[in-house]
């Protein structure tokens, strides 16, 4: 394909896309409502604000961790999914 | 001793458990108590792995917090943070998660961290106005392939191999729901407005997707998808521009 062809394919393909898009709706905040079916399967967003890491002043007199001895496996809401039809392995691999 | 020396004794004696106190430390009684100063070393950890946790709520939820914190405290270990904003911190922490041996049974862990790092920095992200799709008709066609699309400040796009989106989005809420179908998802996130957007983008469209956020021309970008079979340039362009995901146009040289 050289360049005037792939120019016209581009534009051929957006013109294409832009008549049948709908996308008349003016940009407002909630400007995505009723189209996020159209592309892109959207996702719940977490929208309060709880991204924010404040500081604390939370401690003991002792570490709560020693950092080159544990065993921990993975004990969260992962034991509950398969992957690749297999339920995940949970036992930590040595490297 | 000065004090830049002296400030980075201090903050060496906070990262090595091992350490003793740093020179010059004392208490208001005189000489200080290593007891103490490993309280002041605890809190500095707490607060790291805290801000981890905060930062990645269902990372920590996937593997429980008893793990999380074990993972967090190792990442901490030997990494400060890099800036005073607390928000900022384990930006790599993804990347941390992706090489740490214990977590190697859960493949897909890292890339819902990157989701979570990635949510993160786009809220945080600068307001601009998104770029609207009537602006993609007024691209003249002989000067559409060189032309470029300048990301949202707030875009992010994470390639998996697994259903992240979708571990994301099911482990946020109760009940837990695992992914429907385990395939490969490319997760767009993106704050056009004022709510922070996750978006499962058409597998189809991954490729391109990235390749435009990386800079890429249309042309080039279009290239980079040529041989995916159910690939629509104008279909992928106009639903990323819908979702808010650039900004500007820069227009190329007519071709």
């Amino acid at each position: 394909m050289n360049r005037s062809t792939l120019a016209l394919a581009l534009a051929g393909s957006l013109t294409t896309a832009l008549a049948t898009a709908v996308y008349a709706a003016p940009v407002t905040a909630d400007y995505m409502s009723g189209k996020e079916k159209c592309y892109g399967v959207a996702l719940k967003g977490q929208n309060d604000c709880a991204a924010g890491p404040g500081t604390t002043c939370a401690g003991t007199s002792t570490m709560d961790y020693q950092g080159n001895a544990w065993k921990a496996v993975p004990a969260g809401t992962c034991t509950g999914m398969n992957v690749d039809g297999h339920m995940g392995s949970l036992e930590p691999k040595s490297m | 001793m000065g004090f830049t020396t002296s400030q980075h004794a201090f903050a060496a004696a906070l990262l090595d458990p091992g350490s003793v106190l740093p020179e010059g430390v004392t208490s208001a009684r005189g000489a200080a108590d290593p007891l103490r100063f490993a309280v002041y070393r605890n809190n500095v950890f707490v607060s790291l792995v805290r801000a981890l946790a905060q930062r990645f709520p269902v990372t920590e939820r996937l593997v429980g917090e008893e793990f999380f914190r074990g993972m967090a405290r190792t990442y901490a270990a030997d990494r400060k943070p890099a800036s005073p904003l607390m928000f900022e911190y384990g930006g790599d922490f993804p990347d941390f998660v992706a090489s740490f041996p214990p977590a190697a049974g859960l493949p897909y862990l890292a890339d819902v961290a990157r989701i979570e790092a990635v949510w993160t920095d786009a809220y945080h992200a600068a307001d601009a106005p998104p770029l609207g799709v009537t602006a993609l008709a007024a691209i003249p066609p002989d000067r559409l392939a060189a032309s470029r699309l300048v990301p949202h400040p707030s875009a992010g796009l994470v390639r998996s191999a697994h259903p992240a989106g979708s571990i994301w989005a099911g482990h946020r809420d109760d009940p837990v729901m695992p992914p429907a179908s385990w395939v490969p998802e490319t997760v767009l996130v993106v704050r056009p407005e004022m709510n922070v957007n996750v978006h499962a983008l058409p597998a189809a469209d991954a490729a391109f997707a990235a390749a435009l956020l990386a800079g890429a021309s249309l042309g080039e970008a279009s290239g980079a998808s040529s041989d995916v079979s159910d690939f629509d340039f104008g279909a992928a362009l106009v639903g990323l521009v819908t979702l808010g995901a650039f900004r500007a146009i820069a227009m190329g040289e007519p071709q």
